[in-house]
């Protein structure tokens, strides 16, 4: 999908995660996720512990060596938390390196008041400079193109390799820093301030460094701090409980249950879920500004998209042969095929491709070497003069019309009706005629990008609306609406109107999102909940939105609002399933402690597990293991299928709640099973 | 006949739910009644003296409105307690109250709780039941029904504004406190239960001996201890005593008047919304729970105690330990799970003498606090969990979560988590000072696991305003009158201030559309996903006092 090189996780990116999750034990990082936090001091404690095991009178079997245990474990599952997050981070790191790259210290052209250029350092340039550059030369920051036309190598950025053609005024006159001219020169007026252009701003967002929480990760973080201090009291408040019933916890053992409730799973997994959806909207070619932009577009509930260019072509295809009079369709399509095969002009192609469709076939090689004629402003027509003589011509109706009267042939009595409903219908009619005879109509239109209705379906079964605005007369936008299947359009739609459109939708409390590219999409762009822009676009469009397509392609907004989507179904998902599995684990902890003086609490030691300490030990390792175990699910995303949200619950809940309650059981007895062997030998079973 | 009678009384309790639900929205909204030439004179007469403007209120003028009246209504009836010994109508002559104890009854008894540390015929005056206990029976529980129509009207966020606090507790008191009481007092008194100034009667036993009958204004307190979901009693053994609670109607009366308004209270609230499906998805999840806990503790009682059975007792008839014969298990149990889901708090049984599983039951109940619950508290606390509910899912099909068409940020969130962390908060640590000092310990009568089930439920029951105890604990100690004042203060006060923020911030915000998009919270599935949230927060809670309390006891008792 990307034209980035795909890295994926290579070891590179493994070796240099494995170093960064020592590295994010300083507690003055870890502090940022209270949960980790509190495993951290737990661990702390019992390696205290673990060498001076009589610090709270504690009598068993082995007390340093279990302290020890513990302690170990709650490295580890530190260390897994921290590790998730580093590879997540990984990824993104290597990109930055490698746009780092093409920030080179440059040298440009730089114009004083003279109208003369001096060669400065790139870095020296402010903004509102104006600079030179030619063939060869770095744009040393983002600007605008004030003179001249050149073509500029985009793919530091973009990762495409074909050089785009940037001009002063209209649309395509945005250049950003760190591109390179391949031909020609252009002069540049310097938009961004020197370390806030858009390489630089790139770089940082893929490095994460300016990640900032989103308003749900806010929420979610709320929701398991508040989940944390609630274990923290019933565990201080369980000592004095069970001193009183009689039993004495080890410290150890408190704080192993301790960092079993509290939500260490999702904890240890949040920011890397986070930054793995950033990844995956980035390895889309798509730069979000913030993670927040992400987010909203899970809740998007509209989206204004534009005809021309998002959902059609914008070029005029062929769609129908009408064959008029008495000629047969196949003729006609015989002859339009004929007609065109020298054609290299978009509806030409079309013509060729709609003819071979409909089974027509001709022997190319015998009309490749026929004379072709042009289509010109003057004649309007264009065509094949074949080897036998015979003209055949396709073009305008009246052009046409106007050829066969002259040659003295008749024009048959349906031609008009059908040219009239053609161009009613918003399509282009081009007449096909041979010598003096009319064979018929090829109904150009319009044609809807491959693939886009099953996407509209697809958005419309989860529930977002679709909105066209198209500056074409309502009948012809009405045609391709129904056409592409997009629920509703607004015809005769200047870009200015756009706003409007979308100020309608948010007066109604729903979210918008919309692709733009024009200079006079940036209110509409600024105005919409969610706006990609296109790279290709104006500047003030770029900064307007809260994304960027590098490869210019406005259906891209489709993805990225699955992605967003997903991103909190993962983060949600995981959360139910970290919450669910504290069930399991009571019932291996609790008669575990109480057992060996409550000999009848073992009723509830529902799993059998061998001995109270093994029973404690594989819950804490459940749950450390279960951290790497979900990095897969962390990075990809919960699978996501669209289809109403009511279905997605009862899935996921399916998976993630009742999975949640169960697999601990399994997982739990399972390690049971494997270390209650080597307790028995540490003498401690 | 067990089970035929506890369902034909859950039957007629749900016969009055729509009817009632009906009222209660009409009140609630200010619509027209058929009371209201009267009522509305009455009102209007309120209203005029004591200057009330009947101007809307934001949630900060409508908490301190609240806060500020039943700061002055608790001083009133602390001096009360304290002055008793003076004031008139004390035919019985009972001293003033001590100090600690004062503050624990008054605060026990504006937060619709009813924790008593004292008996009612020894330890207040007339004047006492009537103008401080059978007042305030009122008051609390206009004051939490009327948070809970401030919560509503935000939840269906029509205004930005939640109401006038002194019309909600002018309005609900005279239109559905008072007559209701009227009407439930009558009938009490018809099936006897007294209502008479006379002092307490000294009669002459068949064994010849001398002994004290106490008398007072009794059915008057005794219809709003139940309709209000108060659960205090006149007297020390509340309704098991055969003046509070002499004949199966009464009893039957007694347990429809504690179902009749926090049932009703969730219909009203799906006709504020104009949703009837939202309300009886919340409804369903709420009578789940209730379900759930029914047979549980009937079952439990009916297995008996087999140490009883042990030592030649016949337990045939279950454990009939502080039960009263003329109500019998069923009815028993029944009553005790809907004491304690209703957070009434009022009893028919000695619930000290459950059978460790029975016990847990109502204590159960407690600690979700969320099955129809007390005044309105209930169904916020109910509303709470979903809305922490409606976060989860939400995530989980991948949209920002929105509850009722309001989008649930971070606000919110902040607001709910303060809401839910207060009631395991103070039920643990208090139980964990009151286990670690010895005035707490010197309340403990049975050291044990069941010792252990004293401290909790005392703390639980304070926490959920519900006000049952384990009358075993020796709680008329300035340790005991004291922590259980603080507890029962801050579980009723903590979280209706939350609450009230929460909505009202949900109430500015513009309603999202629904689409196919979101998903729907009323549905069974929305309530399976609820009722699993309340009982997995809850059990997660508070599973290890639980098992260390009434699970161990039970497992040492049966072995």
């Amino acid at each position: 999908m990307s034209k980035h090189p795909q890295k994926g996780i290579d070891r590179a990116i493994l070796r240099k995660a494995f170093r960064d999750s020592f590295i994010k034990l300083d507690p003055r990082y870890l502090i940022k996720n209270p949960v980790m936090f509190v495993v951290e001091i737990g661990f702390v404690i019992t390696l205290y512990l673990t060498f001076f095991p009589a610090s709270f009178n504690e009598q068993g079997r082995q007390m340093g060596l279990y302290n020890g245990i513990v302690s170990v474990i709650l490295l580890i599952t530190v260390l897994f938390a921290n590790f998730a997050e580093a590879v997540a981070e990984g990824r993104g790191k290597a990109q930055a390196e490698s746009l780092k790259k093409t920030r080179k210290d440059t040298k440009a052209k730089l114009f004083d008041q003279n109208g003369q250029f001096t060669i400065v350092n790139s870095s020296t340039i402010k903004k509102d400079d104006i600079v030179l550059v030619e063939t060869g030369d770095i744009i040393p920051n983002d600007g605008e193109v004030i003179e001249g036309l050149a073509f500029v190598d985009e793919s530091a950025i973009t990762g495409e390799s074909a050089p785009v053609m940037k001009e002063a005024g209209g649309d395509f006159s945005s250049v950003t820093g760190g591109t390179k001219v391949t031909s020609d020169w252009l002069k540049i007026r310097i938009t961004a301030i020197p370390g806030e252009s858009f390489l630089e701003r790139m770089i940082s967002l893929v490095e994460g460094a300016t990640r900032q929480k989103t308003p749900n990760e806010i929420s979610l973080t709320m929701v398991l701090v508040s989940l944390t201090m609630i274990f923290l009291v019933v565990i201080v408040a369980l000592y004095p409980m069970a001193t009183y019933a009689g039993v004495k916890i080890p410290v150890a053992t408190l704080i192993a249950l301790l960092v079993c409730l509290i939500p260490t799973t999702i904890g240890g997994l949040l920011s890397a879920i986070g930054i793995a959806g950033m990844d995956r909207v980035t390895r889309f070619n798509v730069i979000a500004m913030s993670g927040k932009a992400v987010e909203a577009c899970g809740d998007v509930d509209v989206m204004i998209l534009d005809k021309t260019g998002t959902i059609t072509y914008g070029n005029r295809l062929a769609a129908e042969f009408i064959p008029v009079g008495k000629h047969s369709l196949e003729n006609l399509a015989r002859f339009s095929l004929i007609a065109s095969l020298q054609d290299d002009t978009p509806e030409g192609r079309s013509v060729v491709d709609l003819a071979n469709q409909q089974g027509v076939k001709v022997d190319e090689a015998e009309y490749r070497s026929a004379e072709f004629i042009e289509f010109t402003g003057q004649t309007r027509m264009s065509g094949t003069n074949l080897p036998n003589g015979a003209q055949v011509r396709k073009g305008a109706g009246d052009a046409i019309k106007q050829l066969v009267t002259e040659r003295g042939g008749t024009i048959p009595g349906d031609l008009n009706t059908v040219i009239e409903r053609i161009s009613k219908a918003g399509g282009t009619p081009l007449v096909v005629s041979v010598d003096q005879e009319v064979f018929g109509v090829i109904y150009l239109k319009d044609t809807i990008k491959p693939g886009l209705i099953d996407r509209f379906n697809r958005l419309r079964a989860i529930g977002i609306k679709t909105v066209m605005c198209t500056g074409d007369n309502p009948l012809t936008a009405a045609t391709i609406a129904r056409e592409a299947g997009v629920d509703e359009f607004v015809a005769e739609c200047k870009p200015e109107q756009k706003i409007d459109v979308i100020k309608k939708e948010q007066a109604q409390g729903k979210l918008v999102a919309m692709t733009g590219d024009g200079t006079n999409d940036a209110p509409a762009l600024a105005q919409a909940d969610v706006g990609l822009a296109m790279n290709s676009g104006t500047v003030a469009a770029k900064e307007a939105a809260n994304m960027v397509d590098l490869d210019s392609d406005p259906t891209k907004i489709l993805e990225v609002v699955e992605i967003g989507k997903q991103l909190l179904i993962t983060r949600g998902s995981l959360t139910t399933f970290s919450i669910a599995n504290d069930v399991a684990k009571y019932f291996a902890i609790i008669p575990a402690m109480f057992t060996v003086v409550i000999p009848q609490m073992n009723a509830i030691n529902i799993m059998g597990l061998a001995t109270p300490q093994s029973a404690i030990l594989s819950a804490l390792i459940f749950n450390a293991l279960i951290i790497p175990a979900l990095i897969p699910i962390a990075m990809r995303g919960v699978k996501y299928q669209p289809m109403s949200a009511q279905r997605i619950l009862a899935r996921n809940m399916l998976i993630y709640g009742l999975g949640g309650v169960l697999v601990p059981f399994f997982g739990i007895k399972l390690i049971d099973l494997a270390i209650n062997p080597l307790l028995k030998l540490l003498n401690m079973g | 006949m067990d089970w035929p009678q506890i369902l034909a009384t859950l039957g007629i309790a749900m016969l009055l739910v729509i009817p009632t639900g009906k009222y209660i929205c009409r009140v609630i909204n200010g619509s027209k009644t058929c009371f209201d030439p009267v009522l509305d004179r009455i009102d209007g007469f309120i209203y005029k003296v004591s200057g009330i403007k009947q101007a809307e209120m934001d949630w900060k003028q409508y908490v301190i409105a609240l806060l500020l009246t039943n700061l002055v209504m608790t001083l009133l009836v602390y001096l009360v307690f304290r002055m008793q010994h003076l004031l008139f109508l004390n035919p019985n002559s009972i001293k003033a109250m001590e100090p600690s104890l004062a503050f624990n009854t008054a605060i026990s008894f504006i937060t619709n709780t009813n924790l008593q540390d004292y008996s009612g015929e020894w330890g207040l005056s007339y004047v006492s039941q009537m103008v401080a206990i059978t007042f305030l029976m009122f008051t609390s529980a206009a004051t939490g029904f009327a948070a809970a129509a401030a919560f509503i009207r935000g939840m269906v966020g029509k205004s930005k504004t939640l109401g006038n606090f002194f019309v909600d507790v002018t309005r609900l008191t005279t239109r559905i406190f008072m007559p209701l009481a009227i009407i439930v007092t009558l009938i009490l008194v018809w099936q006897g239960v007294p209502q008479t100034l006379a002092p307490n009667q000294t009669v002459t036993t068949i064994e010849g001996k001398l002994q004290d009958i106490p008398l007072g204004p009794v059915a008057s307190l005794v219809s709003i201890k139940h309709l209000g979901t108060n659960g205090g009693g006149f007297f020390g053994g509340n309704s098991a005593h055969p003046f509070e609670n002499p004949t199966p109607l009464t009893n039957l009366l007694q347990i429809l008047s504690m179902l009749l308004l926090p049932t009703s209270l969730v219909y009203a609230f799906g006709l504020m919304l104009n949703d009837k499906k939202q309300a009886w998805t919340i409804f369903a999840a709420m009578a789940l729970l209730l379900a759930m806990a029914l047979p549980a503790c009937y079952f439990a009682e009916k297995m008996g105690n087999p140490l009883l059975a042990k030592s030649g007792l016949s337990q045939t008839m279950g454990n009939m330990e502080g039960k009263e014969v003329r109500f019998g298990i069923a009815e028993s149990a029944l009553f005790t799970t809907v004491t304690t889901a209703c957070t009434t708090g009022s009893v028919n049984n000695m619930h000290d003498s459950l059978t460790p599983l029975g016990g847990l039951t109502a204590l159960w109940q407690m600690m979700i606090n969320v099955v129809f619950g007390g005044k309105g508290v209930g169904f916020m606390n109910m509303m709470m969990y979903a809305i922490l509910t409606v976060f989860l899912c939400g995530l989980m099909v991948g949209r920002t979560p929105e509850f009722l068409g309001k989008k649930i940020e971070g606000r919110e969130i902040k607001l709910i988590a303060i809401a839910i962390l207060v009631h395991p908060f103070v039920i643990l640590i208090s139980s964990m000072i009151a286990l670690l000092t010895p005035a707490g310990l010197a309340g403990i009568s049975n050291p044990g696991f069941h010792g252990l089930s004293q401290v909790i439920y005392q703390f639980t029951s304070a926490a959920a305003n519900n006000g049952s105890g384990f009358e075993g604990l020796a709680d008329n100690t300035a340790f005991w009158n004291i922590s259980a004042g603080l507890v029962m203060f801050s579980g009723r006060y903590i979280s209706i201030i939350a609450l009230l923020a929460v909505v009202s911030s949900l109430a500015v915000k513009k309603a999202v559309p629904v689409s196919i998009g979101t998903f729907r919270t009323d549905n069974p599935l929305f309530m399976g996903v609820l009722c699993a949230v309340v009982i997995i927060i809850g059990a997660l809670t508070f599973f290890p006092a639980i098992a260390l309390g009434p699970i161990a006891e039970h497992l040492t008792l049966w072995r």
